[in-house]
């Protein structure tokens, strides 16, 4: 990955390897953290450090889908509000909350670059744009039958 | 002869259903029998039109749009692929006033081919500017970009050519090229739009960065919440070494340039470029004081050029066509052109790239059509989640650096979000504060705990302000703490959006209307 020529010390490998592991596992387990620490060369106290600080990264286990609703500017404008407030009541759980049965985890995300088409929002990493309630309930509906 | 047609690939465009009408199109053409190409291009950036589908007719692409798959079957039996008449038919895609009015410079190409395929790049007018920076030396490459007038268009507004030199005079070790694609502001969709369109042109600006300050290595830092821009970048690195545009032997001058892709992780703060420098060393990214700037100890504490998607983008066709022919355009000491984005509450939304000058109305009204809603337009956020909100009685402000900062505002990434007669802006100022409380890095004081005062005291006030007796002393006192108390714009900036909010719109708050002569 990193070119040869110049000496990057292996600590900016921490990013990426978060990554992986996210992208694999969902989260970030406590066995992932010491074994992190220790092919990055930093302590484990680091490690916990910079998966606290960014918000992409979870410690425990997400529900099997990942509702993301824009609440930034543009999609508030477009009724961002309402729709979050929809997602809520549907699910039955607040922002940043996992449904009762793990179905879904719900989160307010602060801009998709999306603007053109608000309000946003983005499940299992697609974006779907000029959403409604009535287009949110039929994506998480279209879900449940794949 | 089979027909060309041109359905984007651009995320916003699948994001209303861009896939699902190229699988229509094709479904209905092989049930008729009929031979159609069709070629996944990136966006025009007319959104509020997408899907927007264009065929090629006789050498002219006819636009419809915006098409959904259930009207496709129409569009058959009006003879789309003639250009027939139809509902969403929408002529000849040049001339269309919203594109035809533009001054595209930097997004020349944009939306014209296949984003991935290098043979539309090379006939597009691609490399013709690294081509000619090979050609010069690196003082004279950045003499170019000085001549262009070219300023960071990630939202400070600092002349590329300076940094460059900076870069360029700091001695022969190992320098970066860094690339700011955390594009955070919402409002803003350009930064993607190019590198999900035309990453080729990044690439290029990054390399001839690279060629002016004697860089052979960079990064893109692109935000997390980017996928397709992600992927698409992925394959135009892998096939830019292939053709000579990275690699070793840069177009066979034997001189090289390197390029990683790093992925960010969802924290606004490191747009705020020491911050994303600090993620890319693997760190939690808390901003660096300056000095030492990042242009003499940037990453790894080696000299680095940081800079904006847009900025870099900007870079080829400079070279390609002088940096006078860039000056040319713009006002006073704004100069070339901004790729604006149209967001939020406006009928036609989109990316608008138009010299510097233009006004706010221009954009709102000519460009946007007004409100997306039918109502009027009351306020206007430029400049993303730290700039100010422009009240209508200045929409005749031209889109100026130094016109938007001595109005109290900033321009910003060029990012435009309307919002109509039913925003509550004591809300909006109270978002500003959680913003910032939720995004700031935390490394200094006005900005940590300032945030988090605000959103307290707006709380309070919006709680106590059907009295119509609130008082905002303490909110002024405590915005103008942050605004000179912040290690960065972060904490710096956001009293932008609420002071604005609350010398506009004083009755949103609960404050008598006078407050509004009191500061212009
Ligand atoms: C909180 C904060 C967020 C920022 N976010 C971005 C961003 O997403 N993209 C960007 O290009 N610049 C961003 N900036 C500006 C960068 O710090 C920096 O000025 C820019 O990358 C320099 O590149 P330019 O000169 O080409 O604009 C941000 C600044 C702050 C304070
Ligand atoms: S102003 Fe906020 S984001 Fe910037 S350095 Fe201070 S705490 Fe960090």
């Amino acid at each position: 990955m990193h070119p040869e020529s110049s000496a990057v010390p292996a600590q900016a490998d921490l990013l990426p390897a978060l990554h992986r592991m996210q992208a694999r596992l969902g989260y970030i387990p406590d066995q992932a953290v010491a074994e992190l620490a220790r092919t990055c060369n930093v302590s484990r106290a680091e490690v916990e450090g910079v998966i606290g600080f960014y918000h992409d990264f979870r410690r425990e286990p997400p529900g099997r889908r990942r509702l993301q609703v824009c609440c930034a500017e543009s999609c508030q404008a477009m009724g961002a509000d309402a729709l979050a407030a929809h997602a809520q009541a549907r699910l039955g759980v607040g922002l940043g909350e996992t449904t009762a049965d793990g179905g879904v985890t719900l989160e307010a995300v602060y801009c998709l670059g999306n603007c053109a088409c608000s309000p946003a929002v983005m499940l299992d990493g697609r974006v779907h744009g000029r959403v409604d309630a009535t287009r949110l309930d039929a994506l998480l509906a279209e879900g449940h039958a794949a | 002869m089979s027909v060309r047609i041109f359905v984007p690939r651009d995320s916003s465009a699948a994001s209303v259903g861009a896939a699902a009408v190229c699988r229509a199109i094709e479904d209905e053409a092989a049930r008729r029998g009929l031979a159609v190409d069709l070629v996944r291009n990136g966006s025009r950036g007319l959104y509020w039109l997408e899907p927007f589908v264009e065929v090629e007719v006789s050498g002219q692409r006819i636009a419809y749009g915006p098409v959904t798959p259930d009207d496709v079957p129409g569009l058959f039996d009006a003879g789309w692929l003639e250009g027939g008449a139809h509902a969403l038919f929408q002529g000849p895609s040049e001339a269309i006033p919203y594109l035809e009015k533009q001054t595209r410079l930097t997004f020349a190409r944009m939306g014209l081919g296949d984003p991935l395929s290098f043979d539309d790049y090379r006939a597009g007018g691609g490399l013709a500017g690294l081509r000619r920076a090979l050609d010069l030396a690196p003082a004279d490459i950045v003499a170019e970009i000085d001549a262009s007038g070219l300023r960071g268009r990630g939202g400070a507004g600092f002349p590329t050519a300076i940094k460059w030199r900076t870069v360029l005079n700091a001695g022969g070790g190992q320098k970066y090229i860094v690339c700011n694609a955390d594009e955070g502001d919402s409002g803003t969709f350009s930064d993607r739009m190019l590198m999900e369109g035309d990453p080729y042109c990044l690439i290029e600006g990054m390399v001839i960065a690279g060629l002016a300050v004697g860089a052979d290595t960079g990064y893109i830092y692109l935000r997390s919440e980017y996928p397709d821009a992600w992927e698409i970048l992925e394959n135009a690195i892998v096939i830019a070494n292939r053709e000579g545009l990275l690699g070793d032997d840069l177009l066979g001058s034997g001189k090289r340039f390197e390029l990683n892709l790093f992925k960010g992780a969802g924290a606004y703060v490191c747009g705020e470029e020491t911050s994303l420098l600090e993620s890319i060393e693997g760190k939690r990214g808390l901003v660096r004081a300056k000095p030492p700037l990042p242009a003499l100890q940037g990453l790894f504490g080696l000299p680095t050029v940081v800079n904006n998607v847009i900025t870099l983008g900007s870079v080829p066709w400079i070279l390609a066509n002088g940096g006078a022919a860039y000056q040319a355009h713009g006002m006073n000491r704004s100069r070339g052109t901004l790729p604006f984005q149209l967001a939020g509450n406006l009928k036609c939304t989109g990316l608008v790239e138009a010299p510097f000058g233009v006004t706010l109305r221009e954009l709102l009204y000519d460009y946007g059509g007004g409100s997306a809603s039918g109502r009027p337009i009351r306020a206007v956020q430029v400049g993303g989640p730290l700039g100010a909100f422009v009240p209508a009685a200045d929409f005749d402000l031209p889109l100026d650096y130094e016109a938007f900062t001595a109005a109290g505002a900033t321009v910003g990434h060029g990012g435009i979000v309307a919002f109509d007669d039913t925003v509550d802006m004591a809300r909006m100022a109270r978002y500003a504060m959680h913003f910032c409380a939720v995004e700031s890095c935390g490394k200094c004081t006005p900005c940590r705990v300032g945030s988090v005062r605000g959103v307290e005291l707006l709380d309070a006030m919006l709680d106590a302000r059907s009295g119509g007796a609130n008082d905002d002393t303490l909110l002024r006192d405590l915005c103008q703490t942050m605004l000179e108390g912040s290690l960065c714009a972060m904490g710096g900036m956001t009293p932008y959006p609420v002071l604005s909010a609350l010398n506009h719109y004083p009755e949103d708050f609960g404050l008598a209307p006078k407050r509004e002569e009191k500061v212009a």
